[in-house]
């Protein structure tokens, strides 16, 4: 048996480790939640880029409000929607740094909707990480701009109606539109093919951002199984069936 | 090489900021103050010192702009008027809340609501008590020439990154508008990035092998942690109460009556000292030249010796208030003001002395 483990660990052997790049905090997400695989994916993106030492992180609020505890890199804790302000004067100040905002959908197309705009129409060379997982995770599963028709949340407890609530937004398709942004694209993670995609996705950001690309923008349709009360395996399921219908994978820009 | 030149408030600013060597301008248009960003974009600093200047969508970007610049040890500032300041004090509590020095400049105009363009001193609530939620300060300065508009730019980051603490600068339309001689410091270079890993060890500037991560945050989810955080904060605060309270007096050696007035409106009451001594009565002036920290005991000491004191403001009373409670009871305080964009002449303030305080 001890053969056996020595001949385990053996570095040649090793197929799978933990990105030095994430921090040994427990996780604070609930079981099947997207954002972890989306931390996890940065992370390794980071580390094979070798640019830890020049990213500088903004984390939204919302469930990664505390996303800084996670990747051993410099971090600013934004108020909520405001992330794309805080990367824009960084960037402008710090050109020399890799700099990504990280949020969430009612962070980046509710109440940031302006500075997300504004900061992908003026081209701010960052990459913006967008989970949408069409709800308020943080504050307990209330309706956000990106929530389906007909989908229940704390506060349409009967389902969105748009006649009262407006359709969901489309807003990644509206930012393609803009001539500030460089690569922008909707992926998942909830498949191991997904995951690899994503990353690739991720690492095609970074790597823009260094040719003063302009802003890159990577949607990842995400689940929420607190918020959408469904089991991981169910909220996987929940989210082919659903959120792909309306949210179409795969890239929309590619300048 | 140092310069004299006859220059409005708000151009003073933005020269003084190239010339003190600030690394970046976020701001949005405003009456009274647009001559500042407008003097920023026709000077082009990022060709000469490298200085970053941006238009940003709303007042609400520029100052979360700011909060990202400073946490990248940054010197950066801001500049608006009332409703724009407004809409900043999100920000500005984040940015109290980090920790985070920066400058803001508000040229105040009359309110509420979107009121009038003409110059008012009404924030001073929303100054010097935390416009925004919790409990928090800033150090605000308020400058009554242009010479203090351009000398104040420097003096507000020197205090801002002191005490890691955003700093105000509490003008109004009047200081912002009017034109006078002013003498222009040396170019100062900005610091450079090596310059600020040692000033500012905190900042985010990506985190070197030689170090852990750096966060700057205003979160803290524990309450007993937060209020610790809440605790360093206060004490912060009374370190600078202590060591930065700055004031001047006129004509106070023999006063029997004291005005207290800031700003444009100081410089009012300068004249109003000289009208009343020429009809015998022996008025002095203080003018409070930081707000936060407030000049208490220079107060509470010329309560001691004066028979009343009127403050003199452009608003409805709120200085007035923190008059009071330096002077304890010690003797009558009243208010003058005029407001809404409506300035006092210095005769209006004699008289109101006399009806208020001499009289009364
Ligand atoms: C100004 C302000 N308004 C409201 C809140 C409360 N709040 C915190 S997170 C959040 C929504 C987060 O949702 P989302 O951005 O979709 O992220 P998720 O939690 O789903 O990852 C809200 C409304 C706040 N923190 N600040
Ligand atoms: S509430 Fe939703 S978004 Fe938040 S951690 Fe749980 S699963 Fe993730």
């Amino acid at each position: 048996m001890a053969e056996v483990l020595n001949d385990i660990i053996k570095p040649e052997n090793q197929i799978y480790g933990k990105s030095e790049v994430l921090t040994d905090n427990v996780l604070h997400y609930c079981p099947g939640c997207s954002h972890g695989v989306v931390h996890k994916l940065i992370a390794e993106v980071i580390e094979e880029m070798g640019i830890q030492e020049q990213t500088i992180g903004v984390a939204p609020v919302g469930c990664s409000v505390l996303a800084y505890n996670y990747l051993e890199i410099d971090w600013q804790e934004a108020a909520h929607g405001r992330a794309p302000a805080l990367a824009t004067a960084i960037k402008r100040l710090r050109p020399d740094r890799f700099v990504f905002s990280y949020q969430g959908d009612g962070d980046l197309a509710a109440i940031g909707t302006a500075e997300t705009i504004h900061a992908c129409n003026r081209g701010e060379n960052i990459v913006m990480v967008f989970i949408n997982n069409g709800i308020y995770g943080m504050t307990g599963g209330q309706m956000a701009p990106t929530t389906l028709e007909g989908m229940k949340a704390a506060t349409c407890p009967y389902g969105r109606d748009v006649s009262r609530d407006g359709h969901p937004i489309k807003i990644t398709e509206l930012l393609a539109q803009l001539p500030g942004t460089g690569y922008v694209t909707r992926q998942a993670v909830h498949t191991p093919a997904a995951v690899r995609k994503t990353k690739k996705a991720l690492r095609k950001a970074f790597e823009n951002q260094k040719l003063n690309k302009g802003t890159q923008l990577i949607e990842v349709v995400s689940t929420c199984s607190s918020g959408w009360k469904l089991t991981p395996v169910q909220a996987n399921k929940w989210m082919e069936e659903n959120m792909f219908a309306f949210y179409p994978l795969g890239d929309l820009k590619d300048e | 090489m140092r310069e004299l030149k006859l220059m409005k408030g708000n151009e003073a600013i933005a020269e003084a900021a190239i010339r003190c060597g600030v690394d970046g301008y976020f701001g949005y248009p405003i009456t009274p103050q647009s001559e500042i960003m407008e003097t920023l974009m026709a000077e082009k600093p990022w060709e000469t010192t490298g200085m970053v200047v941006l238009q940003a969508e709303s007042e609400v970007a520029s100052i979360n702009m700011l909060y990202g610049g400073a946490g990248c040890g940054k010197r950066v500032m801001t500049s608006s008027s009332s409703p724009g300041v407004s809409l900043m004090q999100e920000g500005i509590t984040y940015l109290a809340g980090a920790e985070l020095p920066c400058v803001v400049v508000n040229v105040v105009r009359g309110g509420p609501g979107l009121g009038t363009i003409q110059p008012a001193q009404s924030d001073y609530f929303q100054s010097v008590k935390g416009g925004g939620h919790g409990d928090y300060k800033l150090i605000v300065l308020a400058p009554n020439s242009v010479q203090e508009m351009a000398d104040f730019v420097e003096l507000a980051f020197d205090l801002a990154f002191k005490y890691k603490n955003p700093a105000l600068i509490l003008s109004d339309g009047v200081i912002g508008q009017m034109m006078e001689k002013v003498e222009l410091k040396e170019y100062t270079p900005r610091w450079t990035n090596e310059e600020i890993e040692k000033i500012s060890p905190w900042a985010t500037t990506g985190k070197g092998a030689h170090r852990g991560r750096n966060v700057i945050t205003s979160l803290e989810l524990e309450a007993s942690e937060q209020e610790k955080v809440n605790h360093r904060l206060q004490a912060k605060y009374k370190e600078i109460e202590k060591n930065e309270v700055r004031c001047e007096k006129f004509m106070c050696d023999d006063a029997d009556y004291l005005l207290v007035a800031y700003g444009s409106s100081a410089r009012i009451c300068q004249k109003s000292v000289e009208l009343a001594r020429e009809n015998g009565i022996k008025v002095g002036l203080l003018r409070p030249i930081t707000l936060f920290p407030y000049p208490v005991n220079e107060i509470n000491a010329l309560a001691d010796q004066v028979k009343g004191i009127l403050s003199v403001e452009m608003s409805a009373g709120q200085m007035v208030e923190d008059v009071r409670l330096a002077v304890n009871g010690k003797v009558k305080v009243e208010h003058f003001g005029r407001y809404g964009g409506a300035i006092p002449s210095p005769g209006e303030v004699v008289e109101a002395l006399k009806q208020k305080i001499i009289g009364g």
